[in-house]
């Protein structure tokens, strides 16, 4: 038995550092996050026939509602001829960003099990409920682009710009799921907070009421600038762009939106801010996480 | 089944002490803030921005050094609250300790309880795969053990039902055979063996026999004395965080005990685990035969007789006197008691008063090696008087083959009925 222990080669000495948001080694790491979503996704989606059809029709109906109560009873978008475009692509994306940032705030709170009870980096468990939406709204993507084209978009190169958009979004998303999965832990009343905070939020992007010249701010240069603060808005603004190529006074860019590529600064340090804080404080939680639940 | 079953409880000799060291724990220090008053909302933290700075500290580990070598099966023990589990969740990387080091060779199989990362909804195949990852295997070595996981759990049937579909006993096996699967070099277990019907218990103890074998590094945190002595080279008893023994499980075993029986009388433990108390004195415990002659042999179906003969060193409102008997194992095989004196009256039994006790039972136990320990309580919950652990052993011969640690008294019939043919 001992002569046996005694062939095995000795191993090396290594310090265990305790918990944190990527601890275990990065293989191990990724392993687990694609594997968490993955199943994750499987099970609310493929589990029942209507799954995947529950998740599409929450933003369609949303959508119709929508549609009908302010293109035909408030008349915001009834003489832009591509609103209902604009409309459902803002929908599905924001639909992504709340899901996966609500569904993040608790996401560290009810993998409790996992969190206390074993060596987990704790990462994953925010990162993979935001990679959930986001396949989620992949398959959405792919219902909203029949739609751009059955409407009679024509495709552009500036579709190829998309990717990036999407990556600032997801990046965004990811950084305020993290932020928020840790406050919860310590700070229950974050999800109620957020509740309020994505309403504010879904208001204060340009998809209920386009900018432009037929948008809701035509005669108030200000107030698109003002809207060009929330980076969401400026994101949402550049893909309308970028998708639909309307005419330059319809869809302004974000940079004419806001009136000048100076006047986004404010937008890229609040999104670089956000992202900061939200690993910052991520990374200073982790090692806590389980002693805290 | 490996040959070491009957080596299972040797200590380990120095040639595990001479394996290269596993892991190395140095003056690990851990406490933990507890507020005075919790703030749980941002809202509170708005309105009383001052709140919260006071905390209590808990001291859960205060320096604690201590070195694992490769291959050795190390026991922890120690009562709750004793932080053996805050000591076992800095190992596994769950908490950041305050101070000191760990270091650790290999790859660390965590197991603080069974089951844990295991998704109701998933079936048992997807959740072998996202536990096997857990324990750090990747997804194509998960799946390549998946079926020798599922036959080892002795689930084939149920592999694709879903796990909100099973028992507690199919979910333990599930997880044992993953843990058992997932090949680390260090593993960390926390009271897990007393799982499943007798026959899987059977299948993990030759599992831990055979990785014991194969020389891997397994760290044993358990309450239970009994699975320490029984598979443990080096035992550690941790008391208020600090260590207070360390070595032989036998003698690690006696110290637990003593730390137990510890404020339940005035007198210290030393003294009750002797056989003889401030209370009591045992002046003979012995085994015989029918004729009344001591044994140290008893064959099976013929009677024990124990016989006890105490003297009382006090005066005393009543005793009430306990025999445990255990197998090889350590397993407790028979309890049976009896209360002396009348509970009403109290001085019941007076100083220098002999008290015996006699005890007939047709022996029933399977063949093999016995203790008996003799447990005296003072009546009226007055706690522990003297407590004489392996005062007796005895070994019995003869009797059926079995599994079971007992062969009781049985009627059983088997009959063919009339076929056709």
């Amino acid at each position: 038995m001992s002569a046996e222990a005694d062939t095995r080669p000795s191993l090396p000495l290594r310090d265990v550092r305790g918990p944190s948001a990527l601890g275990g080694g990065t293989r191990r790491f990724f392993d687990l996050l694609w594997l968490m979503s993955v199943t994750e996704f499987k099970r609310v989606y493929f589990g029942t026939v209507l799954g995947y059809l529950w998740s599409l029709i929450r933003p369609l109906a949303l959508f119709g509602v929508l549609l009908f109560v302010f293109a035909h009873v408030l008349k915001v978008g009834s003489n832009l001829h591509n609103y209902p475009v604009i409309l459902l692509l803002g929908i599905v994306q924001f639909t992504f960003f709340q899901e996966a940032t609500s569904n993040a705030i608790s996401s560290v709170v009810a993998q409790e099990g996992i969190v206390r009870k074993t060596q987990f980096p704790r990462l994953v468990i925010p990162l993979s409920t935001v990679l959930t939406a986001f396949f989620n709204f992949c398959l959405n993507l792919v219902v909203v682009f029949v739609f751009i084209l059955a409407w009679g978009v024509t495709p552009a190169w500036t579709w190829l710009l998309y990717p990036f958009a999407l990556l600032a979004l997801f990046t965004l998303t990811t950084a305020l799921s993290m932020a928020f999965s840790v406050l919860f832990v310590r700070f229950r009343d974050v999800a109620i907070i957020w509740v309020v905070g994505a309403q504010v939020l879904f208001y204060s992007t340009p998809i209920l009421y386009p900018l432009g010249e037929k948008g809701i701010a035509k005669n108030e240069p200000q107030l698109e600038e003002l809207l060009m603060l929330n980076p969401l808005g400026v994101i949402f603004e550049q893909i309308r762009v970028w998708i639909l190529q309307e005419p330059r006074k319809l869809a302004p860019t974000a940079v004419e939106a806001a009136g000048g590529w100076l006047h986004l600064i404010p937008a890229l340090v609040i999104f670089l801010s956000v992202c900061a804080y939200g690993v910052w404080v991520f990374n200073r939680e982790a090692p806590k996480i389980a002693e805290q639940l | 089944m490996p040959p070491e079953v009957a080596t299972a409880t040797e200590p380990s000799g120095p040639a595990i002490a001479d394996a290269p060291v596993a892991i190395e724990v140095r003056d690990l220090k851990k406490s933990f803030r507890i507020p005075t008053q919790r703030v749980d909302s941002l809202k509170e933290r708005v309105v009383h921005p001052l709140a919260q700075r006071e905390y209590r500290e808990l001291r859960a580990l205060d320096g604690v050094s201590f070195e694992i070598h490769q291959g050795e099966f190390f026991g922890i023990v120690g009562r709750n609250g004793s932080g053996k589990s805050t000591l076992l969740k800095l190992l596994a990387s769950i908490y950041r300790a305050d101070s000191g080091t760990i270091r650790m060779a290999g790859r660390l199989a965590p197991f603080i309880e069974l089951g844990v990362g295991f998704n109701p909804e998933l079936t048992a195949r997807e959740n072998i795969v996202l536990n096997g990852v857990m324990m750090g295997l990747s997804p194509r070595e998960v799946r390549r053990r998946i079926e020798a996981i599922i036959e080892f759990a002795e689930l084939e049937e149920f592999a694709d039902l879903k796990l909100k579909n099973y028992s507690s006993g199919m979910l333990v096996r599930l997880a044992f055979s993953v843990m058992m699967e997932a090949d680390a070099d260090v593993l960390l277990i926390d009271e897990v063996l007393a799982v499943g019907d007798a026959a899987f218990q059977q299948k993990c103890s030759d599992a831990f026999r055979e990785m014991k074998a194969q020389g891997k590094t397994i760290i044993l945190v358990t309450h239970e004395m009994a699975t320490v002595e029984a598979y443990c080279h080096r035992a550690m008893l941790i008391s208020e965080g600090q260590i207070q023994s360390i070595g032989d499980p036998a003698e690690v075993g006696r110290d637990y005990l003593r730390l137990n029986f510890e404020g339940d009388g005035e007198e210290t433990a030393e003294e009750v685990l002797h056989e003889q108390s401030a209370d009591v004195r045992i002046v003979d415990i012995a085994l015989q035969d029918e004729a009344g002659a001591d044994i140290s042999t008893i064959e099976y179906g013929k009677e024990i007789r124990l016989h006890l003969e105490l003297e009382a060193l006090r005066d005393l409102p009543g005793l009430d006197v306990g025999f445990l008997v255990s197998n090889a194992d350590r397993i407790d095989v028979l309890n049976f008691g009896i209360p002396v004196g009348e509970r009403e009256r109290a001085r019941e039994i007076s100083a220098n008063q002999r008290v015996t006790v006699e005890a007939r039972v047709a022996n029933h136990l399977a063949a093999g090696r016995y203790f008996v320990h003799c447990g005296i309580n003072r009546a009226f919950g007055g706690g522990i008087a003297l407590y004489a652990q392996d005062a007796l052993d005895f070994l019995v011969f003869g009797g059926p083959e079995t599994k079971g640690v007992v062969v009781p008294e049985l009627e059983i019939e088997a009959s063919i009925g009339e076929g056709s043919s």
